[in-house]
């Protein structure tokens, strides 16, 4: 599609909202509707916009496979730590409380949040990918 | 209910078309009728989610998909007369099932009575030696309960589905990248570490 000008220039005006709406829907869900989940979905969304227009290869660019691998597993271990995080300083697995003196919670659930946003993130666009790269074949 | 009848409208169209792509194109707009309707009924995290993933990632999977199959069904073999009753049978009971529930948005209903009331309250766990100020935001509290409580009252859930998205990733991968290798995916230069790789 990159001979299509028309698209490419709206896809190029609209990917960076798609990223920013993203964001906002990440660290903003837990004042309203979304989070991590969602966020995820639509940062990968903004990027799968970006391959069909541009093509794998430039996307592949701009995300490397290895950096996608570390992104799947990052955002799980992210989780994980948080959980663990509350053991360590003497409370119980995933109990966010005690990380601060009264937004413990919050901040919990902003990290927790941030994991899950960039698994899922990682994950839809990996397996996009993988897709795409046999369509090709 | 014009949502409804819209729904159940393209859900007998998917069933009658045999052109695929057009099908799930109908899937996408399926998926965005029933975020609507959730968005009616006050369920916007669950319309936000069925918007992006039904209307969308699905989508774009499904297209994926078509590229590498044919974009017919093939003509469905004759009527299996047994699948007809079991489904029929099935749905009947289902209708019978919901008889006995409440109305929607019965404030009495049992689902409003038993744990509900603490998670919206957000006191659920709460130590008592911990006292709570005023001006710290929302008492420490998250004001959407649906993340507090997919956060952090059911955050051994959530960790569970997010191991559940990461296997379900990895294994897709593994499966459609672990094929021989073709021209576009050249191995990394550095030797050692595509041993590496080859170990784990």
């Amino acid at each position: 599609m990159k001979k299509h000008s028309i698209l490419r220039v709206v896809a190029k005006i609209l990917i960076p909202f798609v990223l920013l709406f993203a964001l906002y829907v990440q660290f903003h869900g837990d004042f309203g509707p979304g989070g991590g989940f969602q966020a995820g979905v639509i940062f990968a969304a903004g990027i799968i916009l970006y391959t069909l227009v541009f093509g794998l290869d430039t996307a592949r660019e701009v995300c490397p496979k290895r950096v996608l691998e570390c992104l799947v597993a990052g955002g799980l271990l992210l989780y994980g730590l948080v959980g663990t995080l509350g053991i360590l300083l003497g409370d119980r697995f995933l109990d966010y409380s005690v990380l601060a003196d009264h937004s413990g919670q919050h901040i919990g659930i902003l990290l927790v949040e941030l994991g899950v946003g960039v698994t899922v993130a990682a994950v839809v666009v990996s397996i996009f990918f993988v897709f795409v790269d046999r369509g090709r074949h | 209910m014009i949502l409804l009848s819209l729904l159940v409208a393209t859900a007998v169209a998917i069933i009658l078309l045999r052109d695929l792509f057009a099908a799930v194109m109908l899937s996408g707009i399926f998926s965005l009728l029933s975020a609507g309707l959730f968005v009616v009924m006050d369920a916007v995290d669950v319309a936000f989610t069925e918007a992006a993933v039904g209307a969308g990632i699905a989508t774009v999977l499904m297209l994926g998909t078509l590229t590498q199959t044919s974009t017919r069904e093939r003509p469905a073999p004759r009527l299996d007369w047994s699948a007809l009753v079991v489904v029929v049978l099935t749905g009947t009971a289902l209708v019978i099932g919901t008889l006995d529930m409440p109305a929607y948005g019965d404030p009495t209903a049992p689902i409003h009575q038993h744990v509900a009331p603490a998670y919206i309250a957000q006191n659920v766990g709460k130590q008592s030696g911990r006292s709570e100020t005023d001006d710290d935001d929302f008492q420490g509290h998250v004001p959407n309960m649906v993340t507090a409580i997919l956060a952090s009252y059911r955050g051994y859930d959530t960790l569970g589905e997010l191991a559940v998205i990461f296997t379900a990733g990895v294994g897709v991968m593994l499966l459609l990248s672990g094929l021989p290798p073709t021209a576009g995916d050249t191995p990394e230069t550095n030797p050692a570490e595509s041993e590496a790789g080859v170990d784990a």
